[in-house]
């Protein structure tokens, strides 16, 4: 076994400065009726020219979106990913380093931290960011019950155009705790609806979380819905699924509690949904009910600047049941890669990219409209993403356009009822002009 | 090396960049062509502006400042830090698994459904267990994940009841991640022994009890001989077994923890299995679980027909629902994958049989000079306290800062919290002997110079990029972004 460095006299030495006859008598430990003396049933060792083939093999067995034309989005962006981040991300100095429990010899990726906080910070508009959370969807529910340590109510609102997935988390966590959660419908632009909400919102409300731009692609009106919970103990999360957004978008501007997005398509990839990463801020006032990890700039004894893991009494291995999150382990090489691609890509990357975004979703409306006006249902502005009403059911379609090489979109109606043969299309940097044009016309054309 | 490396934003100049696109077709727009003007944001974020190489520059220099398996000895116990093998970010990185999208139509991503099912194959293999799911994204979401299936058995049969007993050598997350469940906390002392004991448990065991969670070997390295005796008491009472299993590098092979009595366990793919821990994740931490709590564990799970096709199965009543989005880490698995179809039964074994044996090694050549927190055989780590230190001048912190001057990584010395001072050493299979007698001879230098020269220790680390850095004044006065 290559990994394992033993010779048989090293083995013998060892056991002998041990004091025991045999590696089996250092398990005497564990009572004799626990000890498994036969081998598992587990596929035979493949040394690496093999093993290399049967994974070649397996991931051949998937059609990946470089081969077909991609149209799926729904939390995962198909974005351009800069060949830099690979080769530094899997430098053994980051790639192989524990969390960094000594600041002294992890300054690298303490100082990486620090400027990933920065730049959430900067992309959110708001004063403090953490490290990063799982993903998006986890960072919901952490949202909320960072809202319910600040005001203590229970109830919250949670805009119905926000990822079924998302949402789903969300009934999950909350499902053991005593908390009441209820959706807030959307409206015939496909914003939440105002009427339903103003009847909703009280003072018992914990939190109102809104997606933005929403899962049908809709940008939300925020700063309306912001100013709807300043009068009230109520926190507003601002969920953001393409961060791309903070281009136009700031979530601190619409006034934002807590801001929360995920940061896959800077620089990630696909990855068939992970590892993604959760990006994380809220104002300075909140600081110690924010959950997972934080950097803090310092000096060492010499008066040099430095950087360690900072307002830890808020975290588990300290607070244990008392933390505000079980948090540990979080997403810290992909908080790096996000960092890597913010630096490549600067303030006028970011707003290159995101016109670029732009441009590719009118086009698609435009050819859309072309033959069928009133298949694109929803009038408000979009980015990325675009919800067209077929006069067939979606299933049939994505059949027939999956021979030609799409993976045309998602389909709405296992989600929404009342949008059955409603497809939700995403198109990115990555979709070029032509397959776009004809996607709009075999969806909608004769 | 260079003693200093400005921040990113401080090396940012006006008018750099490092990204490459095509823009032309936008060249000429503005934001405001595409956006009615209410909607766009009045201060634009302010990003760093750097050349491609300037970027590179930046962040290897960075990477130099870290410690890492690669580089230095790393034996932080309870975090295995074992070698990460490349063919695992190889194989991780081919195109078909890592630009596939997880809104994809079943039958066009086979290779993945068909890498999960196998992957959780194996992981019920290696315990004995009925049920599995690769959704959690690291260990904590995955005692999270287990506790709430267990809850929603007890649910389902009508109380979901209200406590779960956890040892206080525990990792915070155990406690952490049942309140998060709604339960309350009820902390048991460990035994003389340095595990668990029988009539502890008995005494707090009752039918408001939903779980014990039991790290085993403990985090104290402690195999729980008892384990048995106090899943059958737990049981009795219609409770369930929670097994923390960071530690399965001191097992698998060698006991299947569903002879235990444990009824799910979770796994730190980013420990056992070789998945890189990147400076804080990400991590995996999928749950197996026993045949009753099956129905119950997050949807999708991944099934294999009666054709050979593999599917993820949505349509699962009692299940408590996702999790987290999508799959989980996805490119975790593959590499976890990868890692267990190289080792294959013979190698799981020697993983946990050498683990051991380097653990014990340590133990052997180290317990002269330090003392341990307990006389019981170690398994994959040993755990020394403070006592040897008491009369001196020096605290377990310093000897860790100590061992940095020698290039070596310091052992866990934040937990477990019942041990005074302790030093959780667990060097891992991947490790040879050099290296091993190298950190033996150096702690040993260390433990003497604690009495004859204890100011080598309490101003150590001073060769290192940073000395000690003022954990008060980062709180104190916190500057948590850059201020420029
Ligand atoms: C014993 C033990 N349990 C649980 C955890 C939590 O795992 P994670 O960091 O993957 O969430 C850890 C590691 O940090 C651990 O050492």
């Amino acid at each position: 076994m290559r990994y394992i460095p033993h010779t048989q006299e090293d083995i013998e030495a060892m056991l002998k400065t041990i004091g025991a006859a045999s590696v089996d008598e250092l398990f005497d430990g564990v009572p004799e009726n626990l000890r498994h003396r036969e081998l598992l049933p587990l596929p035979a060792a493949l040394p690496e020219p093999e093993l290399r083939k049967e994974l070649t093999e397996l991931a051949q067995m998937n059609q990946s979106v470089s081969q077909r034309k991609n149209f799926l989005g729904g939390g995962a962006y198909h974005h351009y990913v800069p060949s830099v981040i690979a080769p530094l991300v899997k430098r053994g100095e980051f790639l192989t380093a524990y969390t960094p429990y000594q600041p002294e010899v992890s300054q690298g990726t303490l100082q990486a931290i620090f400027e990933f906080q920065t730049m959430v910070c900067e992309l959110t508009g708001m004063e403090v960011a953490n490290a990063s959370n799982y993903d998006l969807s986890t960072a919901c529910p952490e949202a909320i019950m960072m809202a319910a340590r600040i005001n203590n109510k229970k109830k919250v609102l949670v805009a119905r155009s926000t990822n079924p997935q998302y949402r789903d988390v969300i009934r999950t966590y909350f499902h053991s705790l005593d908390f009441e959660i209820e959706e807030v419908n959307f409206g015939s632009d496909g914003r939440v609806d105002a009427d339903d909400l103003n009847q909703k919102l009280d003072d018992s409300v914990c939190a109102l979380l809104v997606q933005s731009p929403n899962f049908f692609g809709v940008i939300e009106d925020m700063k309306s819905l912001g100013s709807k919970t300043k009068d009230l103990p109520a926190l507003f999360i601002s969920a953001t699924p393409d961060p791309l957004a903070f281009s136009f978008y700031s979530p601190a501007e619409a006034g934002a509690d807590i801001a929360i997005a995920e940061g896959m398509s800077f620089g990630l990839g696909l990855n068939y949904g992970g590892p993604y990463l959760g990006l994380f801020a809220t104002k300075q006032e909140y600081i110690r009910q924010m959950p997972g990890r934080i950097v803090g700039q310092t000096e060492d004894t010499k008066g040099r600047s430095g950087y360690v893991l900072t307002f830890s009494t808020r975290e588990q291995h300290i607070r244990r049941e008392k933390a505000t999150s079980n948090i540990c382990t979080n997403q810290g090489l992909c908080a790096l890669m996000a960092s890597i691609y913010l630096s490549l890509l600067g303030p006028a990357g970011l707003e290159s990219l995101a016109k670029l975004n732009f441009s590719r979703r009118d086009l698609f409306e435009t050819e859309i409209k072309k033959t069928t006006p009133n298949a694109v249902v929803f009038s408000a502005p979009k980015f990325n993403e675009t919800v067209v009403k077929l006069d067939q059911s979606v299933a049939q379609k994505v059949i027939a356009l999956g021979k030609d090489g799409f993976l045309p979109g998602i389909d709405l109606s296992s989600f929404y009822p009342e949008l059955e043969n409603h497809l939700l299309v995403c198109t990115t940097e990555m979709n070029q002009e032509v397959d776009i044009k004809m996607l709009a016309s075999r969806l909608v054309g004769a | 090396m260079k003693s200093k490396e400005g921040t990113v934003y401080k090396q940012s100049r006006k008018g750099r960049q490092g990204f490459s696109i095509n823009d032309r077709a936008v060249a000429d727009k503005n934001i405001s062509d595409y956006l009615p003007k209410d909607l766009i944001r009045t201060n634009k974020a302010r990003l760093p502006e750097l050349s491609e190489f300037d970027v590179v520059r930046h962040y290897t220099r960075l990477s130099q400042q870290n410690f890492a398996i690669d580089t230095n000895f790393y034996p932080l116990g309870s975090c295995t830090m074992k070698y990460n093998p490349r063919i695992n970010e190889e194989t991780s990185s081919y195109d078909g698994f890592a630009n596939t999208h997880p809104w994809q139509y079943q039958h066009t991503v086979q290779g993945n459904l068909k890498l999960m099912y196998e992957l959780g194959e194996s992981l019920k293999t290696i315990t004995g267990m009925a049920g599995v799911t690769l959704q959690p994204a690291a260990g904590a979401h995955g005692e999270f994940t287990g506790l709430l299936c267990i809850r929603a058995f007890l649910e389902n049969q009508g109380n979901p009841r209200k406590k779960v007993i956890i040892p206080d050598s525990a990792h915070g997350t155990n406690p952490s991640s049942a309140k998060l469940c709604g339960y309350d906390i009820v902390k048991i002392p460990t035994g003389p022994e340095g595990i668990m004991d029988v009539a502890a448990v008995a005494k707090v065991m009752d039918e408001d009890v939903a779980a014990l969670m039991v790290t085993n070997p403990s985090t104290l390295g402690i195999f729980e001989k008892n384990i048995k005796e106090i899943a059958d008491l737990v049981h009795d009472k219609g409770g369930f077994v929670y097994c923390d299993g960071a530690n399965m590098n001191a097992v698998m092979g060698n006991v299947v923890v569903a002879d235990l009595g444990v009824d799910c366990l979770h796994f730190n793919l980013h420990k056992t299995f070789t998945t890189p821990h990147g400076g804080g994740g990400p991590g995996s931490g999928p749950i197996v679980v026993s045949e009753l709590l099956e129905p119950f564990l997050p949807k999708p799970v991944i099934k294999k027909t009666n054709e050979g096709r593999y599917v993820a199965e949505f349509d699962r009543p009692q299940s408590i629902g996702r999790v987290r989005a999508f799959f989980g880490n996805f490119g975790m698995l593959v590499r976890a994958y990868t890692y267990i179809r190289e080792l294959g039964p013979e190698g799981i074994k020697q993983v946990s049989d050498m683990a051991v044996l380097n653990a014990n090694y340590i133990r052997a050549r180290l317990k002269d000079h330090y003392s341990l927190a307990f006389e019981a055989p170690s398994m994959h780590e040993v755990v020394f306290s403070d006592k040897s230190l008491k009369g001196t001048k020096v605290k377990t912190l310093d000897v860790a800062k100590r061992l940095l001057e020698f290039g070596m990584h310091a052992p866990t010395i934040y937990f477990p919290i019942t041990v005074s001072g302790a030093l959780m050493i667990e060097p891992t299979e991947t490790e040879n002997k050099e290296t091993l007698d190298e950190f033996c001879e150096t702690m040993i230098q260390i433990a003497k110079e604690a009495k004859e020269s204890p100011e080598k220790l309490t101003e150590a680390p001073q060769n290192t990029f940073r000395s000690r850095l003022n954990e008060v004044k980062a709180v104190r006065e916190p500057v948590l972004r850059e201020q420029w």
